[in-house]
Order: C-alpha cells, then structure tokens, then sequence
C-alpha cells in the first residue's frame, strides 16, 4: 500500500454542531487510494506544539480528489485545527491502516457512535456500489440531536433504513445505539462498527451472541501512522502481545482483540 | 560560471557516509515503514528500530502521551528479535545502497556479545549502534547507560565480536555524560551518538493518574534539543571520538547547530513522526546552508562554536 504526504487545500469547512466539524480538501492521490475505514494523519498547527499529527478516519470520499473527514473538538489539536479556513492548506498523510471487509453476504449493519459515525458514510457509499440499500442498515448513537441530524439525513438519502438513538432523547430513540442493536432480528449479518471504546465492546459481546461477524474500528494515540512508533499498541485476544491500530487495523475484526 | 556543490559527505572513524543525516532508531521502523514518503537511497545512513536476541512484546498501553512541543514513549523496546530481522527486514534493506545500522540491545553483557557476533556475518551491516540507554526497560537498558563499569564491559563485548564501526548512544540521565563516554571511548567505541531520551512523566488530571501505563517514559522532540545540544558540547570536550548528534532535530538550522557544537554527524528521530520528509529536507537546508557562507564542506561545521 503506498501512502502519500500532501499539501492539501481546505475547500469547505462545515460547522455541524457547536463541537463538529466536517472539513472538505482537495488532494487528489490520498483521495484516490482510499478504502473505507482507513484514515489520514492530519498536521494541526504549523509550529511545533501541538506536535504530533492526529489521526481522522475517512468520511467521504468525491469525484475531483476531495476527501472529507469529520472531527469533534475534545483537545488542543482538535480546536486548533477547527480554527483552520477554506483557502488554508492542511499537511496530510495518507491513506493509511487496513479498512472494513465489506465483501460479506447476509445483512450489512453498519453501527455508530459519537464521532466514530465518521467513517461509516464512505463505507455505506462504497457498499451501494455492490449491494441493495435494504441489504444495510444503519444505526447511529450520540449524546445529543444536534450531532446526529446531519449525519443521519446523509445517510438516510442513499436510500437506506436508518435508526437513530441519543442519550437524552432529543432524536430518534431514547438510550444508547447498542440498545438498538440488541432489538435487530437475527439472521446472517456483519457488524461494522465504530465508537467509543465501552460502546464497542458491547457491540462484540452483541454480535457474538447473535452468531455475527463485527469489525471494529478502533481509536488508540498514535503519533506516526506508519507502525514506526509503535505507540498505537492493541492487546491481542490472546494476552500474548499487541497488534498495532495504525497498521493491523485500525479496523479489526473482534475476536482478534482483548476485551478488556 | 558552474556553481561548486558543497561536499556533503562525511566519516564518523572508518564509516563513510554521503551525507551526515541519519534516521534515529525507533523512529523509522525497519526502513520500509516510510520507503513510499522517502528516497531511502539519499539518506546519510538508515539506523532500525533496536533489536533484542529474542523478540520482545513491549510494554501496555498507552505508550505515547503529547507534551509542550514533545513527547513521552513508554514503548518498551518492542522488536522483532534477531531471527526475523535477518529474515524478514534484511532483505529489503540490502536493496537500499544507504548504509545500515543495526541498534542492539540487551539483558545481558552475554546478549550483547551474541548480538554483535550475529551480526558481524551480515554483509550489509555497515556499523552497530549500541543501546545502553533506553528508559523504559526494568532490567539492562538504562542500567548499562549510567554505570560506567557496565557501560565500559558492554561496549568492549561488541568491541571484540563486531568487526566493523561500533557506536555507543548514551543517555542523558545521567549526572556528568562525560564520565561514560571517557568509559565508552577507552572500551574502543568508534563513535558515541547522543543523546537518547529524557526520562520524563506526564499525569491526566481528570483520571488523576500518569498518562503512560508505565508511569515514566522518554521525552522527545523540539523540547529537548537544548539538552541534547549542551551535551554533545560536553562530550566533545572530553573524548576525541566522533559524535553524532541526536535529540530535537527537527529543521537544518536544528542539526547545524548539533555540528557547530562538534558533532560530526545527526539524527533526525521524531521529527519523521510529524514530517516524513524531514531527513531529506534536513539534507538540502544543510547544503544550502554551506553554499550560501562559501563552505566547501560540511566537516568544517563540526566544532566550529567551539572555536569562537
């Protein structure tokens, strides 16, 4: 897999809610490389603090070289980031990591939560390329309305049945997406899932039970992406030893992971 | 009238180099990591991730933590071990005509002399650098780093088995660098590089707990390049090895300020984390440096504050 570093242009800049942000830039290699579920390492700030480079996963990717990723202010790099305007350039480094397997018969869940929805638009975007819309569904969980309404009109206008679930009943169902998931009639079907990690590890336990295939797509710090650091270490299901988010996942299939 | 390109090249004791930036080992992987993002063949001297005699899993996570233009690792040395790094990362570096370092570390002085006899039957192994100055590994590691005896036992074992240039890295957390790397060079070392990371910590005031799982990690980056730099200054002045300079280095004014203090070479580390052409933009900024002041040569830098 070859990876690219480019100078980027931000085209668009969305505000989605008070702390999501969906950047649109134009680097046409990255863009056409790209796998569901991979993701770029993005340069924050052009002096040396923030210092390390943060990793996005890939929302969507468009005709024309652009790419989308989506991000939630939770620290320095993500706000100083934010601050960032059409025009600007971005340093980005990409694609990296190993995406979602999505050749799979059966039903296609695709399961979200918080910002860890955004790498599941691009995936139901390529899924369509092979499969019905009836054969995906899409289930997206967040604290709050204000952080799904968007994101699930997106989905929703492929054409695919959607569910909603926020923590304080403001959207969609009352609860957590996993309460959702729970309530899905079995039957054969992959999970593609991606959230916080509590949340995911719920999402494995579900999908054990109902005798489903889920891939997990996780989140550790990372300052490379390359599998040079070595910092984005994941405890294999075995205790003896570590795969590595950056390369060996970030998405994972949940039986290769310790559940911890 | 053509323009004369400065000589770029440079030896570090019987090591010859085309350039003197090198990659520091832990930051690079095993060379392949960044063969997409960089012209590995324009590099100084590619140095890999340390290898152990067995392969290690390293240490729980999380290993990484951000700090003020920096970072902490708490990586724990993982490797492949020796066996796979000759089967499995050795071949693809023998296609790169850049020379290999190989950075060894051990337990044991044993493990070191196995190390270094090993790998003294590689071809393409131009040099050894020994790690005696990792933080992050309960037994050895730092141990060898700030003993003088341990360090001056380590260095002779490879001395004697490795026939090829031997490098020692040494640690900054120690009280006087000078005391060890007296040791290191009296041992027969051809060269010290320095200096490794500085042990450190970082806490997550909401969990109020440290952020690393093995509460104490490296720092690296920016943040400690006047560290590193005040120390290459002190061993300069008390061994006549060759030194390369690592610890920070981030642009070309970085590691020209590394060879003004009289290293004869750099290490570019985890500036390849934010900026994988780091080494090469490293490379060009020095040449133009010397162009721009009329410098023949890049070896005239090496000490030249010293002499002011």
């Amino acid at each position: 897999m070859r990876a690219y570093q480019q100078q980027a242009e931000i085209v668009r800049s969305e505000k989605l809610s008070d702390d999501i942000y969906r950047f649109t830039v134009n680097m046409a290699d990255i863009a056409a490389g790209s796998k569901p579920g991979q993701f770029v390492m993005v340069r924050v700030a052009e002096g040396l603090d923030p210092l390390l480079r943060r990793p996005f996963s890939i929302h969507q990717v468009a005709k024309g070289g652009l790419v989308q990723i989506l991000f939630k202010v939770v620290g320095r790099g993500t706000r100083a980031l934010a601050g960032m305007q059409p025009g600007q350039q971005l340093d980005m480094l990409g694609p990296l990591g190993r995406g979602f397997a999505h050749d799979r018969p059966g039903q296609h869940y695709l399961v979200g939560g918080g910002i860890g929805i955004a790498p599941l638009l691009f995936l139901a975007k390529r899924m369509l390329k092979t499969v019905e819309p009836s054969a995906i569904r899409v289930l997206l969980g967040a604290a709050t309305g204000t952080e799904l309404d968007v994101l699930g009109e997106d989905f929703a206008s492929l054409g695919i049945d959607v569910q909603l679930a926020t923590e304080d009943g403001s959207l969609g169902e009352e609860g957590l997406v996993t309460e959702l998931m729970a309530s899905l009639p079995p039957g054969e079907g992959t999970v593609y899932a991606c959230g916080p990690y509590p949340m995911l590890r719920v999402v494995a336990g579900i999908s054990r039970k109902k005798g489903w295939e889920c891939q997990v797509s996780l989140e550790t710090m990372m300052a490379c992406g390359l599998a040079a650091c070595l910092g984005c270490a994941v405890l294999r299901r075995d205790m003896n030893g570590y795969v590595h988010a950056c390369k060996d996942g970030p998405v994972f299939n949940a039986d290769e992971v310790a559940w911890l | 009238m053509a323009i004369e390109q400065p000589d770029m090249r440079v030896s570090i004791g019987p090591l010859h180099l085309q350039n003197p930036v090198m990659t520091a080992s832990g930051t690079f992987g095993y060379g392949e990591e960044y063969g997409s993002l960089v012209n590995l063949h324009r590099l100084g001297a590619i140095i890999v991730k340390g290898i152990s005699l067995r392969p290690r899993q390293g240490n729980p996570p999380p290993r990484i933590a951000e700090t003020a233009a920096g970072m902490l690792n708490a990586i724990g040395l993982e490797n492949v071990g020796l066996e796979r790094f000759l089967a499995e990362k050795i071949p693809f570096l023998e296609g790169i005509e850049t020379p290999l370092i190989v950075n060894i570390l051990g337990d044991s002085v044993d493990d070191y002399q196995e190390l270094a006899a090993r790998l003294d039957g590689e071809e393409k192994v131009a040099a050894l650098e020994v790690n005696i100055s990792c933080p992050n590994v309960r037994h050895g590691g730092v141990a060898f780093g700030t003993d003088p005896e341990m360090a001056h036992a380590v260095t002779k074992a490879v001395r004697d088995h490795f026939s090829r240039p031997v490098i020692v890295k040494l640690s900054p957390n120690v009280t006087d660098i000078t005391v060890i790397a007296r040791a290191v060079e009296e041992a027969g070392a051809d060269a010290l590089s320095l200096i490794n990371t500085v042990l450190g910590m970082a806490i997550d005031i909401e969990a109020e707990k440290p952020k690393l799982a093995n509460v104490f990690g490296g720092l690296s980056g920016p943040a400690i390049k006047p560290i590193g730099l005040r120390m290459v200054w002190q061993a300069a002045e008390s061994v006549s090895l060759p030194i390369i300079g690592i610890g920070g280095i981030t642009t070309p004014e970085d590691a020209i300020e590394y060879l003004l203090a009289g290293a004869c070479a750099i290490q570019v580390g985890t500036a390849n984390f934010i900026n994988p052409g780091a080494t090469e933009e490293i490379i060009r900024g020095i040449g133009k440096h010397l162009t721009a002041r009329g410098i023949d040569s890049v070896q005239e830098l090496t000490g030249r504050a010293r002499r002011r």
